[in-house]
């Protein structure tokens, strides 16, 4: 191949002996210039005469090139044109050779439909059955859980103690971070409009009550949803990926004893201390904010949150973590076991986790407070 | 296209696939799939990337139910059978994956261990001895406490066959053995798969298409045809190779490159 510092150029040479398309100068794919061959660029070509090539003063040459050749040889097979590739450059004719006559036939577009009932219809079956799944998953959870209780179980303790640590103790940070500023902030708010009333003692009630009752529980609920509720979607996702769940399934193992009984029973078992925890240390940026900026004595702060906060409103709180502890297990565990194949969906199994983790204990919160209204707790 | 086949086995049948089609929802991977397999014989499920050989495996180990047809072991039909007795049956099975599927948090030995502490009722000394006993037998007991992370990729095949033969099973299914391995270890690993059913007396099931693998160790198999999505062609893979006029099979026995026309080149 001789060198030139001109950019690719062709034309068709027709005579009574042959057509000949001379290629010239550098065809270069990355430099940009390489022509298209056009739809009606064999127009002038002599019917019934070979296509020939001439390449004396063709340069550098990529697979720029060969797309040009390729896009040349569909032209001359539909005008009928017998190509005479042995003229090309023996590379380039082989190269030329490896493609298929034409390229695959653009795969058809699929027509939407416009129609609502076969979609409700659809999505109806696919929720009934997502939730008979869960349902079932969770049963074998449960039924697992039963039988490790009573010794019977295959769940191993080192599994669960391993799981235990990940979600309790390494949680304590970000757990004491969130609820100290989420306690402040309440405090913050409702000293603003206490201080109005000369009730400024009541901050320690506000922020007792809502700390213990509700935002420790949905703080660190939420926490936990994205924290760990995302690893264990996407731990799941990734031994589906690397088909260790099909080995689980191969010899028998049980998903349920080995991957979602210990994750369930881990965030089971952390979680409504995390969310006590959380309640306590919120508190305390209460009263940091209350002593800050409030006339209110430690004392006076603390006598003030015994009297406002029941034991029976501690007791709601760490019923409700259970269940967003099993809710955010289980979803999750779902979630990584439905997942794809591909790295891709790993990343898609943990975003899902975390939104439907999050926005279910959310939709759980207030169907407890119902409950609790109802009650009248 | 009648398949192929010398039937000079006398052995017994340990496994049948009588007229199997296997499919992912309405695209038919194969189609028409029968053939018995002898007990103790080294069994190979042969063809081209993407004929659906791997599937074919998935479905006997019990991951991927026929769209149609029977799926026999010892005479009875595995996918119509009660759950229990499935199970009782895939415990019978070994499996190597084709990426050898070791359980990543687990050290190499924990993966051999597992199955026997989850569905055996052995203490913890012999479940330390047998993990022992397995990976010497496939020459990794010094990488007993590394993670699968920590060994190479040959190494995790003969880790992935310690843990298949964890539960002592006496059919053993492997994927892809030889992929990604270089020669020296393929034919380590080959050696040792012709030990194991001849020490052990397991029928192998093989996937591959491995030709100096299928020639060493395989003594039957089916070849598979990507085009037809059905089998073409039954016998050992030494046999196809000089007996086979199939045009696919011979191009596929002789590597050579299939023409549009169906000949060889």
């Amino acid at each position: 191949m001789n060198s030139t510092d001109r950019g690719p150029e062709w034309s068709l040479e027709a005579s009574d002996t042959a057509n000949v398309i001379v290629l010239s100068g550098d065809w270069i794919a990355q430099q940009g210039h390489v022509p298209d061959f056009p739809s009606d660029g064999l127009r002038q070509a002599r019917p019934g005469q070979k296509l020939t090539f001439r390449t004396d003063r063709l340069g550098r040459w990529d697979t720029g090139l060969i797309g040009f050749l390729w896009a040349l040889k569909q032209g001359a097979a539909q005008a009928h044109l017998e190509m005479d590739a042995d003229t090309l450059p023996d590379a380039a004719h082989k190269l030329l050779d490896l493609l298929p006559d034409r390229p695959a036939p653009a795969p058809p577009i699929p027509r939407r439909r416009f129609a609502p009932l076969a979609t409700i219809g659809s999505l109806t079956i696919d929720s009934l059955t997502e939730i008979g799944t869960v349902t079932e998953l969770g049963v074998e959870t449960a039924k697992g859980g039963v039988a490790s209780l009573t010794g019977r179980g295959r769940m191993r303790l080192t599994d669960l103690m391993s799981n235990i640590r990940d979600a309790g103790p390494s949680a304590l940070l970000i757990v004491s971070v969130v609820n100290f500023l989420v306690g402040a902030i309440l405090a913050f708010v409702g000293a603003v409009q206490l201080r109005k009333f000369a009730a400024d003692i009541y901050v320690a009630s506000l922020v007792g009550i809502a700390m213990v009752r509700e935002m420790s529980a949905v703080m660190t609920a939420i926490i936990m949803a994205g924290r760990t509720g995302g690893a264990y979607a996407a731990r799941i996702a990734t031994m589906q990926g690397n088909e260790e769940i099909d080995a689980l399934t191969v010899f028998g193992i049980p998903v349920s004893s080995y991957i979602i009984l210990p994750s369930i029973l881990s965030l089971t078992a952390t979680m409504p201390f995390l969310y006590l925890y959380g309640s306590l240390v919120g508190m305390l940026g209460g009263f940091t904010v209350a002593i800050g900026m409030l006339s209110v004595t430690g004392a006076g702060y603390f006598h003030q949150t015994l009297n406002a906060v029941a034991l029976d409103q501690f007791g709601f709180g760490f019923v409700k973590s259970i269940f967003f502890a099993i809710l955010i297990g289980l979803t999750s565990c779902r979630i990584g076991l439905q997942a794809g194949r591909s790295a891709a969906d790993v990343g898609v199994a943990a975003t899902r986790a975390v939104v439907v983790g999050i926005v279910g204990v959310i939709a759980l919160d207030a169907i407890f407070a119902v409950i609790a209204t109802t009650i009248g707790l | 296209m009648a398949p192929q086949t010398p039937d000079t086995d006398s052995r017994e049948t340990l496994m049948s696939l009588q007229d199997v089609t296997l499919a992912f929802g309405p695209k038919v991977i194969q189609k028409g799939i029968s053939f018995d397999i002898k007990r103790g014989s080294i069994f190979a499920v042969m063809g081209g990337s993407g004929c659906g050989k791997s599937t074919v495996l998935k479905s006997m180990i019990g991951l991927l139910k026929p769209a149609a047809g029977h799926y026999l072991v010892d005479g009875e039909d595995y996918w119509t059978s009660d759950p229990a007795h499935r199970q009782t049956v895939s415990r019978r099975f070994g499996v190597l994956f084709q990426s050898a599927a070791l359980w990543s948090s687990l050290t190499v030995g924990e993966n051999v261990a597992l199955p026997m502490q989850m569905l055996t009722k052995m203490d913890p000394a012999t479940v330390r001895n047998q993990v022992e006993l397995k990976l010497g037998l496939v020459g990794m007991l010094h990488a007993i406490d590394q993670y699968p992370s920590e060994v190479s990729g040959g190494m995790k095949k003969r880790a992935g066959l310690a843990r298949a033969m964890a539960l002592d099973p006496d059919i053993l299914f492997f994927d892809e053995p030889s992929a990604g391995l270089d020669p020296i270890t393929s034919a380590r690993l080959d050696d040792l798969i012709l030990n194991l059913r001849d020490g052990l007396g397991a029928t192998i099931v093989i996937v591959s298409h491995e030709l100096p693998s299928l020639f060493k160790i395989a003594d039957d198999g089916i070849f598979l045809d990507a085009k037809t999505k059905t089998p073409i062609a039954h016998g050992a893979p030494s046999w196809l190779h000089d007996h086979c006029d199939e045009p696919q099979v011979h191009a596929f026995m002789h590597r050579e490159r299939e023409t549009e026309s169906g000949r060889t080149d």
